[in-house]
């Protein structure tokens, strides 16, 4: 381990989904830096579209900061630099002639806390098409706040009150209408950062059932501190321990026979 | 392997180790007695051996109530859920082994002293063979070592091929002497008990095998009993 310290484990090499679909976001030798701490070490890995990758790891391990770098959310935190490549659809992210908002209208992203516009619900899902400029006329933008509600399998529960203020809504159907939100702009991946942390079984669960319909549609990454969130709704799992992408595989594979021993204690919970 | 976060679940993964190999020492002696009894006609040893099946049952299902139990509770992953998986199929496997030597004991009251003790000399043999590899079974899972399990599995076939030459060895005597045909059956069906714990070794040889790679062992076993494809040749035809 020691001449070869950032040494990603694949298991297998490569992982099956990363082989079987396309492939959306690479990443290669990537380093984050939060002023002086090294927050990211040299991190190289491949994420498959229309598949749902998980980054799991303990508090501080660097999965929340690689998933913000993916859609350049790290440019606004002072003294954060990103060094080394991530591609999307094979075009550099960091280039300097890249459009950051076009960029995070590709790249949606859904946080652990629900956070709904202080607005009604249709207006929450209109916004990002609004602004975007994806709507035609108004019944257009109907159609797709529509779509985007059902999608986001929230539609029925809220169709006879779209008018209301989003923030009325549970914790639950306050996520479910950020998921729409972030789909709302037609999105090619959408992030999610502990979506259900906040949320009861009942909620996580509608929400875990989404996630693996969008996957239909979206390449999605989950980062989550539920090791069973994770082999639940799961395609491809990756684990970080401080700032170090540690093993990558099918989640079926991780979670029964993980090559790397801290993946193995970490999963079986027998990190001190 | 004892030293997960929560403490209570390291107690309850020991707790199941400590009964499989209670189990374990269980089918041993359960099969080293019916041996015995069969070897020496002891109906008395006998009927203590089918009396004590039972205990080795109640503990099948005390180890597959703390499996259920610690799955629900501890949610187990990689190893730690092998482990889990592992117990349950050995588990079923030492039971097996448990009916087959009460089986071996029950037929001591049937043979009787209808035939000479020489006949019994292949099968004590054989006795001592299934013996000494579930013995060996049983420490490479005490040990959690694969090459050790992998050597019971390798020598499975000794117990195959000795099987196949007392299956013809008792057909010897049977076409011989028809007053025999009643205790030889009675011994043939011993004598394939025996091949089947053998069997049953190898299978807890092959799961100690996953428990540790992490993976099916996917060889296929060399095996030497060829009984049920022998030909049954008529008596007066062997010369031709």
């Amino acid at each position: 381990m020691n001449d070869m310290p950032y040494k990603t484990v694949l298991t297998p090499e490569p992982p099956k989904i990363v082989a079987l679909n396309p492939t959306k976001i690479v990443a290669q030798d990537v380093n984050v830096f939060y002023g002086e701490k090294h927050a990211i070490k040299h991190l190289s890995i491949t994420i498959p579209d229309k598949a749902v990758s998980a980054f799991i790891g303990p508090s501080g391990c660097g999965k929340s900061t690689f998933l913000r770098s993916i859609n350049r959310m790290n440019d606004t935190i002072a003294g954060c630099r990103v060094t080394g490549k991530i591609t999307v659809d094979g075009e550099d992210i960091y280039d300097k002639s890249l459009d950051v908002v076009d960029l995070r209208a590709r790249i949606g992203m859904v946080f652990q806390k629900p956070n709904p516009f202080p607005k009604s619900i249709f207006e929450n899902v209109a916004y990002g098409p609004r602004i975007h400029g994806l709507a035609k006329d108004k019944t257009d933008l109907e159609r797709i706040v529509t779509e985007s509600l059902q999608r986001a399998s929230l539609w029925d529960e809220v169709k006879d009150r779209l008018h209301a203020p989003g923030t009325g809504l549970s914790g639950g159907q306050q996520q479910r209408l950020c998921i729409a939100r972030a789909i709302s702009v037609n999105p090619e991946v959408v992030l999610m950062d502990e979506p259900c942390s906040a949320l009861d079984p009942i909620a996580t669960a509608r929400i875990e059932e989404l996630i693996i319909e969008l996957k239909e549609k979206f390449c999605i990454v989950i980062v989550t501190h539920s090791m069973q969130q994770a082999a639940r709704v799961s395609d491809l799992t990756a684990f970080f321990h401080l700032g170090i992408l540690v093993e990558v595989g099918d989640t079926d594979e991780i979670f029964t026979v993980p090559q790397d021993k801290r993946t193995h204690d970490y999963i079986t919970g027998r990190f001190g | 392997m004892s030293d997960h976060i929560l403490k209570a679940y390291d107690d309850d993964l020991s707790a199941l180790r400590n009964m499989l190999s209670e189990m374990g020492g269980m089918a041993e002696v359960q099969l080293n007695r019916s041996a015995e009894a069969l070897m020496r006609r002891d109906g008395k040893l006998a009927d203590e051996v089918i009396a004590d099946d039972e205990k080795i049952d109640a503990m099948e299902i005390a180890v597959e109530e703390k499996a259920i139990l610690t799955i629900a509770k501890r949610q187990p992953l990689g190893r730690d859920l092998r482990n889990i998986m592992v117990a349950l199929r050995i588990a079923s496997d030492l039971e097996r082994i448990g009916d087959l030597a009460k089986n071996v004991a029950k037929r001591t009251h049937a043979i009787g002293d209808a035939i000479p003790r020489r006949l019994a000399g292949g099968l004590d043999r054989m006795a001592q063979l299934s013996q000494m590899q579930l013995k060996l079974v049983l420490d490479a899972l005490a040990l959690n070592d694969s090459d050790k399990a992998m050597d019971v599995w390798r020598h499975d076939e000794d117990i195959d091929a000795l099987y196949n030459s007392i299956f013809r060895e008792l057909l010897t005597y049977m076409m011989e002497d028809p007053r025999m045909i009643g205790a030889c059956t009675h011994l043939l069906f011993a004598a394939k008990n025996l091949e089947r714990i053998g069997d049953h070794s190898t299978n807890i040889a092959e799961n100690i095998y996953y428990l540790v790679h992490g993976k099916a062992l996917r060889e296929e076993r060399p095996k030497k009993d060829k009984t049920s494809t022998t030909p049954f040749t008529p008596i007066g035809k062997e010369a031709e």
